[in-house]
C-alpha cells in the first residue's frame, strides 16, 4: 500500500495541468453520495456497526483494478497535519478530516479518485480533472460506482433514487463542480453580477474551500444545488454550459480592460509580481491574491509559458498544512509567512519581469505600443 | 429577491443560528403567514427547513406534536423526533418509515421529486433474478402439491440453474 509521503510528494495530476488547461477553469470535480443497503447511516450507526460497513467497503474498494497501490488509510492513523494536507488538496472533506478511526479514505496514486468511506454517507466517491471536464469525470466515476455495485448493495428506492444522509443529496446523490479563475471579472466589478446571474438558475456559488468559506485568489466554485428530478448528464450539461458562459464572460471582461485601462493591468500584475519576488513574510490570503495576478499575466502572455501551471502548484505548496508538512513540524503562524514567502521567493527566482508589450490576448499587440503618458 | 416558498417578492427574511451554522430564509408575505412566521421569537428555522413539520402557530406556541409524534424507524431506531433535530435521516428504510415527512420536505428542494437518473444495474437484475426465483419456489409448490412430479422436477432443475448462474 501506497505511503502517505509517496502520495504527497508529486503534484496531483489534475494539478499539473496538461492537456485539460483552460483559461479560467482550474479544475472539474464530481461526486457521488452512496449508502449501503440495510446498514444504518454512519451518522446514526453505532461504533460496531461503523467498523462493519467500513470493512465490508474497503475490501470492495481495494480490490478495484484503479485502486491497485491506493493510498488506503483509517483516519484515525493520520495526524491533523496530514488530514488537512488531503483537505487542501481537495481529496477530502473538511468533516471528514474532523473523524477518526471507523472512517477511511481511499486515494488513488495520481489522485484522480479519492473514497471517503463513512463519511456523512458510507460511501463518497470523488473524480478530479483539470480543466472543464465534468461529463468525462462523471463517466470515469459511474463507471467505478458501477463496479462497485457488483459487490456492494446501495441504498437505493426506484422513486427516490439513491438514499442519502441528508435529503439534499437524494436521488442522483451527484455534486458537480468546477473551480474558476475569474481575476478579469473581479477587477472590472462584474463579478457580482456574474454569480448572482447563476445563483438565480438554482446553482452554487462558494469559495476556495467549499461551503461557508470565503473566495480568496479571485477563485469561485461552481456546483449543482438540486440532485433529483433531473439525470446526471442533464445536470452536468446546464452547469457545463453555465461555466462556459462564465468563462466567455471573463475573457470579455479581460479584453475590455486592456483596452479600457491597460496601464491598471500591468500594474496590478507588475506589483503583484515584485511583491511576491520580494516578500520575506507573507500572508496566505496575502499570496494567494497576488499569485492570481500573477496567473492572469500569465494567461496574458505578459509571463512566459508554464506561468500558470507555476501559479497553480504554489496555490497549493503555500497553503498551512503543506507548509507544515514541508517544514516537517507545527509552524506558528510567523513562522508559516516566513517559510510561504521563501517557497514563493525560489520558485520565482527564474521568472524574469512582466513583458506586457507582447499580449497573447485582448486586442492585440498594437494596443500596447502606445505609451500610456498619465502614467 | 424571491420567496424561497414561491415565485413572489420576498418580504420576510430570517437569519437563525442552527447547529452552529447560519441558515437564511426568504418568504413572502402569504408564505410567511402559512408557515406561521409572525412571530420571530417563537420560530424555529430548523422546523421551516424541515419542510415545516411542526410550525409554530401565530402566537408562537408549538402546536402538540402530531399523532406521528412517536413514531421510529423499526429497521434503525431512528424516531421522528431525530428526523425534525437533525433534518437527516437514520437508514435507507427511514425513507419508507417517513414517506409523508420526506414529501414534505422534499417540496421546492429539488428540480423534482421523482428520480430519473442512474439505476443500479446489479441491483435491477437481483430483483429480477428474486422476483423469477420466487415465482418458480410458488408453482414449484403447486407442483409438488398436484402431485404432477414431472413438471416439479423440471422446475426445480430451473431453479438450480438460476441460483449457480448467480453464484458464478
Amino acid at each position: 500500500m501506497m505511503r502517505f509521503s509517496t502520495l504527497i510528494k508529486y503534484p496531483a495530476d489534475w494539478m499539473a495541468g496538461g492537456q485539460g488547461l483552460h483559461d479560467s477553469v482550474l479544475t472539474s470535480r464530481i461526486r457521488l453520495a452512496r449508502n449501503l443497503r440495510g446498514h444504518p447511516f454512519p451518522g446514526w450507526a453505532r461504533r460496531e456497526e461503523r467498523a462493519a460497513t467500513l470493512d465490508l467497503m474497503c475490501s470492495a474498494v481495494e480490490a478495484l483494478p484503479v485502486m491497485k497501490d491506493a493510498f488506503s488509510q483509517e483516519l484515525g492513523n493520520l495526524s491533523s497535519v496530514q488530514k488537512q494536507v488531503l483537505v487542501e488538496r481537495h481529496l477530502i472533506s473538511r468533516e471528514h478530516a474532523a473523524r477518526g478511526n471507523g472512517s477511511a479514505a481511499v486515494i488513488e496514486r495520481r489522485q484522480t479518485y479519492s473514497l471517503m468511506l463513512n463519511e456523512e454517507d458510507h460511501l463518497r466517491m470523488q473524480a478530479i480533472r483539470p480543466g472543464l471536464q465534468l461529463a468525462s469525470a462523471y463517466e470515469a466515476l459511474s463507471e467505478l460506482d458501477s463496479e462497485l455495485e457488483e459487490s456492494l448493495e446501495f441504498a437505493f428506492d426506484p422513486k427516490l433514487g439513491y438514499l442519502t444522509t441528508c435529503p439534499t443529496n437524494l436521488g442522483t446523490g451527484l455534486r458537480a463542480s468546477a473551480m474558476l479563475h475569474l481575476p478579469a471579472l473581479v477587477l472590472g466589478d462584474q463579478i457580482g453580477q456574474v454569480l448572482h446571474a447563476v445563483n438565480k438558475i438554482g446553482l452554487a456559488v462558494r469559495g476556495l474551500y467549499g461551503e461557508g468559506t470565503e473566495s480568496l485568489g479571485n477563485l469561485y466554485q461552481i456546483s449543482n444545488q438540486s440532485t433529483l428530478g433531473e439525470s446526471e448528464e442533464t445536470i452536468i450539461r446546464r452547469l457545463e454550459r453555465v461555466i462556459s458562459e462564465v468563462a466567455t464572460h471573463e475573457r470579455n471582461a479581460r479584453e475590455k480592460l486592456l483596452e479600457d485601462d491597460p496601464a491598471m493591468v500591468a500594474d496590478k500584475i507588475g506589483r503583484a509580481y515584485g511583491i511576491l519576488r520580494h516578500a520575506h513574510l507573507i500572508e496566505s490570503k496575502e499570496a494567494l491574491g497576488h499569485l492570481s495576478l500573477l496567473r492572469f499575466g500569465g494567461m496574458l502572455g505578459f509571463f512566459p509559458e508554464g506561468t500558470v501551471v507555476l501559479c497553480d502548484t504554489l496555490l497549493m505548496d503555500i497553503q498551512p498544512a503543506h507548509l507544515q508538512l514541508h517544514a516537517g513540524r507545527q509552524l506558528e503562524p510567523e513562522d508559516r509567512d516566513a517559510m510561504r514567502a521563501e517557497i514563493v521567493r525560489s520558485r520565482l527566482q527564474s521568472l524574469a519581469s512582466p513583458d506586457n508589450r507582447c499580449p497573447n490576448d485582448g486586442s492585440g499587440p498594437d494596443s500596447y505600443k502606445k505609451p500610456s503618458s498619465d502614467s | 429577491m424571491k420567496c424561497d416558498f414561491c415565485e413572489r417578492k420576498a418580504t420576510v427574511f430570517l437569519t437563525q443560528l442552527v447547529e452552529g451554522q447560519m441558515k437564511k430564509v426568504c418568504l413572502c408575505d402569504d408564505c410567511a403567514k402559512e408557515r406561521g412566521v409572525t412571530d420571530p421569537t417563537g420560530f424555529s428555522l430548523a422546523d421551516l427547513l424541515l419542510g415545516g413539520l411542526p410550525v409554530t402557530g401565530p402566537s408562537g406556541i408549538t402546536k402538540p406534536a402530531s399523532r406521528s409524534g412517536g413514531r421510529k424507524c423499526p429497521s434503525c431506531g431512528f424516531t421522528l423526533e431525530d428526523l425534525r433535530k437533525v433534518r437527516r435521516f437514520g437508514c435507507g428504510d427511514c425513507y419508507t418509515t417517513f414517506a409523508d415527512e420526506v414529501g414534505q420536505i422534499l417540496t421546492g428542494m429539488h428540480k423534482g421529486v421523482s428520480h430519473t437518473g442512474k439505476v443500479p444495474s446489479g441491483m435491477m437484475a437481483r430483483q429480477v433474478l428474486k422476483q423469477r426465483l420466487d415465482e418458480l419456489r410458488e408453482r414449484l409448490e403447486q407442483a409438488v402439491a398436484a402431485e404432477s412430479y414431472e413438471e416439479a422436477a423440471g422446475i426445480r432443475d430451473e431453479i438450480r440453474n438460476l441460483e449457480s448462474s448467480t453464484k458464478s
